[in-house]
């Protein structure tokens, strides 16, 4: 083994050491052999670790040591909205009233939490400009399945049983066509024009009697607002189809422009993005799906109303696409994100968007001498640059990335989406200073520079971090999974 | 607008617009059409200020009845046990939980490695050979080991089990119905799965058998008897498993299960009103290829250091797109963090003993309930859940319960009609002697006024 290796937890147990603190038994002791019957008793331990307290807190410390987030750095991961994550949202999780609440106890014994369930709803409503909202999806990739089930129900409710197809732009997020072919869908592409918005021509060649939805982020991928949304609304609605909204860049349009006002009839926001529930490393998220009225039927089970002054679940749904996920959804992550709304305001979200969006055009602006932008043309919350040019001189956009890396910053989302070659997806997120934008802009020029005079220094990029490029082909091809002791 | 949060002075501003060669923010939003513009502010609540805004939420978290407050008997899926506080500080650790998943593998080698370390302790507690880096939660990984099921066989039943929580297999249904999944359901037997019914039922169109152990109703299903019906039809063995058992009882996957999920919310997650919990997700090796969400790879470096990379990605969503083996993208990587902790403090020796404990006390319990004149539905094996039948409404008994701070079991009857007047009963390590006769009492007070009625 190399000496550099960072220690599994496996590889530091010790037969004897403990790390917890169970409470004593104070009841009879009873052999499990008299409650159990003998083939169901395990006879083989699970190989855990054998590790005291404080090695456990110095081994998840190393590890985390290894690790960067937002409150290490910069995190200009495009589409992913790492904007800061408030402490006062953590701490509020932490309530022993939220945190330590059983979600089949008596509706009468949390009021508390359902009172902020439902004013959670009220502000999405109004957020998204939608007739109702559900929490309980999730993530987003589940709140899109979630959304294209109930479009899927609302057709059938109608008899109308051949709408077999979901449009997706060739920008879109994967999970769209993933989420599509879940709830039954067959993808169909449409192509977006030379100015990175939807082909409307193409649109039309595609859409018909068997359109149940198209699947749209706006702004798109590329940042850029569809101008023309309603037009393409007016395509889809004609054909009977339901326009689909993917909130991940909602943080765009926070005050200046509402899906439901866009002629949206599904809608799905991902906490974790837009309303600061931390990532976490890749969850858990939350994505709350809004629907327009005519959908209300098809909401998934249970949904939370208000009688009076009393807050309970409605369970007679007869309409309803079924349950999604058990209990109420990520209630957690919900919290914070009630949190992160009440401690803005109306007044702050507007200033979070706008700032957000004057972030993007400020770094695109300052960025373009220096690499190839592909939409000349202002961008939303976030701006897509081209690595062509350097790539010619034998650098790819994938060095730069890793470059990126020996100035302490996380890169751009990169190779995505697929209609930019050698793209750089970047989102600075309106919690970052000028002074980080300058350097951040800074370090990219300077690597520009060092593709031109010296490309070896970023081809064999990154050169400080505790680990240099990983062979991904062997990791592929003979997977190691887990740890096995003695290998 | 000044906020904590938001760092532009209007220098800045002025600055940035100069160099974009705008005027006003408001230009870079003409591309946005008159017809759709939002004017204004939204009608919302206003922003409170941090202290304000805590005490307020404080207060309305302060309506809620907690554990800390109130001993629990409520289980059915969602658990209080012990949480190690060691858990929280390390998740508390801000270089994981502001991260994002872990694409960039040189500085997220911290997030990677604890993943690997999930997964092994999740194929250790199950005996499987390959788990994910998490699920949703233990429902919807229940209902991705039948499209996984049905993919793998190419076969369009599932037949499920009613001794499988209610909630999951609603969510299996609402899958199934995407899938065009046929979904059966297995009757009952003593508060088991029925095997002679699952002998007739199952046949060459199943694509998976689902089976909860322990089940539902907190008895421990015989695997051994269940494997080699299912494979005999060539359907596969799909487990949920609460892996807090698993200390205590035959792994799945030395039982023969070819998928074992569950939820790991009982190591050290937080029951907070049922989410964010721990899906997870384990197979055999000849299933590896199939797994849904993400999976964590041991390679090396350029200078032969170990290292730790997402693997297997053409499985996925942002590869795959519609041919993807599953939508899922978002995890619960933070939770299956917290599990780590929690699994990593517990060890070894502290998984056998808590799962000992939880089947001693629920023993002790049961014994107690019976002395007191109490019906036990089923005289099964029992892990930390057993039914009882109740002399009054679950819900009057639940009140009356809940006056002296305790929180009552799951009435059954919300979920199988057989059962009205039937009370599921949890009592996990964290129950003392004392908080178990101060139940046993208040339960038994109905059962000596019928008896001194009948007299």
């Amino acid at each position: 083994m190399h000496k550099d290796n960072q220690a599994l937890i496996f590889e530091l147990t010790k037969e004897g050491r403990i790390g917890y603190s169970l409470p004593t038994l104070d009841v009879p002791e009873v052999d499990l052999s008299e409650l159990l019957p003998n083939e169901l008793i395990r006879t083989e331990a699970a190989e855990l670790p054998e590790v005291s307290e404080l090695d456990i807190m110095r081994h998840y410390t190393a590890l985390s040591n290894r690790n960067h987030g937002v409150d290490s750095g910069f995190y200009p991961l495009g589409s992913c909205t790492m904007k800061y994550n408030p402490k006062i949202n953590e701490t509020v999780a932490r309530f022993p009233g939220f945190a330590n609440i059983h979600p089949l106890q008596d509706e009468k014994t949390v009021q508390g939490a359902l009172a902020l369930l439902f004013d959670l709803q009220e502000h999405l409503k109004e957020i998204t400009g939608m007739d109702e909202v559900t929490l309980q999806p999730a993530a987003g990739a589940h709140g899109e399945w979630t959304g294209l089930m109930m479009i899927r129900a609302y057709h059938e409710a109608r008899g109308d049983m051949k709408r077999t197809k979901v449009i997706v732009p060739d920008s879109a997020h994967g999970t769209n066509p993933a989420s599509a072919t879940v709830a039954g869908f067959e993808t169909v592409t449409v192509k977006s024009s030379d100015q990175g918005l939807v082909d409307l021509e193409d649109l039309k060649r595609v859409v018909g009697e068997d359109t149940a939805a198209l699947m749209l982020t706006n702004p798109n991928t590329l940042g850029l607002f569809e101008e023309q949304i309603l037009e393409m609304a007016a395509i889809i609605h004609e054909v009977g189809g339901k326009l689909y909204y993917d909130g991940a860049n909602l943080n765009a349009v926070m005050s200046k422009a509402r899906p439901g006002d866009m002629g949206f009839d599904v809608v799905h926001l991902n906490l974790h993005k837009t309303f600061t529930g931390p990532h976490g490393g890749g969850g858990p998220g939350s994505g709350p799906v809004g629907v327009k009225n005519d959908l209300l039927p098809y909401l998934p089970k249970p949904v939370l109303v208000k009688n009076e002054d009393v807050y309970t679940f409605d369970y007679d749904r007869p309409e309803s696409i079924g349950r999604v996920k058990p209990f109420y959804g990520n209630f957690g992550i919900n919290v914070r994100a009630y949190t992160y709304i009440r401690s803005m305001g109306p007044d702050g979200l507007k200033a979070v968007t706008e700032y957000a969006v004057l972030n993007a055009n400020y770094m695109m602006r300052r960025l373009q001498p220096h690499f190839d932008l592909p939409y000349d043309r202002h961008c939303k919350h976030e701006f897509v640059l081209s690595g062509r040019r350097q790539k010619k001189m034998g650098v790819r956009t994938l060095d730069m990335a890793k470059r990126l890396l020996d100035f302490g910053y996380h890169p751009p989302t990169i190779y995505f989406p697929l209609n930019v070659e050698e793209g750089m997806m970047i989102e600075p997120t309106e919690t970052e200073s000028k002074e980080t934008l300058d350097a951040f802009i800074d370090a990219m020029i300077q690597i520009a520079k060092e593709v031109e005079e010296n490309p070896e220094i970023v081809q064999n990029a990154p050169h400080t971090t505790v680990i240099s490029r990983l062979d991904e082909t062997k990791a592929a091809r003979k997977p190691v999974l887990r740890y096995y002791e003695g290998e | 607008m000044k906020h904590r949060y938001l760092p532009m002075t209007s220098q800045d501003e002025k600055e940035m617009l100069e160099t974009i060669g705008i005027d006003s923010i408001d230009e870079l939003f003409s591309d946005i059409p008159e017809k759709v513009r939002f004017k204004g502010e939204y009608n919302i609540k206003p922003a409170k200020s941090e202290s304000s805004l805590t005490k307020e939420l404080a207060q309305l978290a302060a309506k809620n009845a907690d554990t800390n407050r109130y001993a629990s008997f409520l289980g059915a899926g969602v658990y209080d046990h012990y949480k190690p506080i060691i858990v929280d500080h390390v998740i508390s650790r801000s270089e994981f939980y502001t991260a994002y998943t872990p694409y960039q593998p040189e500085i997220s080698q911290g997030e990677l490695q604890a993943i690997f370390e999930f997964q092994t302790m999740i194929s250790e507690l199950t005996g499987m050979d390959i788990a994910n880096s998490s699920m949703y939660d233990g429902g919807t990984a229940l209902a991705e080991a039948g499209m996984l099921a049905a993919g793998h066989t190419k076969r369009k039943k599932i037949l499920v089990s009613r001794a499988v929580h209610p909630e999951s297999r609603d969510v299996v249904r609402t899958y199934a119905l995407g899938q065009s999944i046929e979904v059966i359901e297995i009757p009952l037997k003593d508060g088991h799965t029925d095997l002679d019914a699952l002998k007739e039922m199952i046949d060459e169109n199943v694509a998976t058998v689902m089976i909860q152990y322990p089940n539902f109703f907190g008895q421990v299903e015989n695997l051994k008897e269940i494997e080699p019906i299912v494979h005999e039809a060539g359907a596969l063995l799909s487990v949920s498993s609460n892996p807090l058992a698993l200390g205590a009882l035959t792994s799945p996957g030395q039982l023969g299960a070819d998928i074992t999920v569950g939820d790991a919310q009982p190591f050290g997650i937080p029951e907070a009103y049922g989410g964010p919990h721990c899906g997870y997700f384990a197979v055999t090796k000849k299933l590896m290829r199939k797994v849904p969400g993400r999976l964590v790879g041991e390679t090396t470096d350029e200078e032969g250091r170990r290292g730790f990379v997402l693997t297997l990605q053409a499985r996925e969503q942002h590869i795959r797109r519609d041919k993807a083996t599953s939508n899922i993208c978002s995890n619960q990587a933070l939770n299956a963090l917290a599990a780590s902790v929690a699994m990593t403090a517990l060890g070894k020796v502290g998984t056998q003993e808590i799962a000992k404990q939880n089947i001693v006390k629920t023993h002790y319990m049961k014994q107690q309930l019976k002395r007191a004149g109490l019906e036990i539905a089923f005289e099964g094996a029992h892990f930390n859940e057993i039914v009882v039948k109740t002399e009054e409404s679950v819900k009057q008994l639940n009140d009356r319960l809940f006056e002296h701070n305790m929180i009552g079991g799951y009435d059954l009857g919300l979920s199988y009609d057989e059962f009205k007047g039937h009370v599921l009963v949890a009592v996990t390590e964290q129950r003392t002697k004392e908080e178990i006769d101060a139940f046993v009492q208040e339960i038994a007070a109905k059962v000596k006024e019928a008896g001194a009625t009948h007299a």
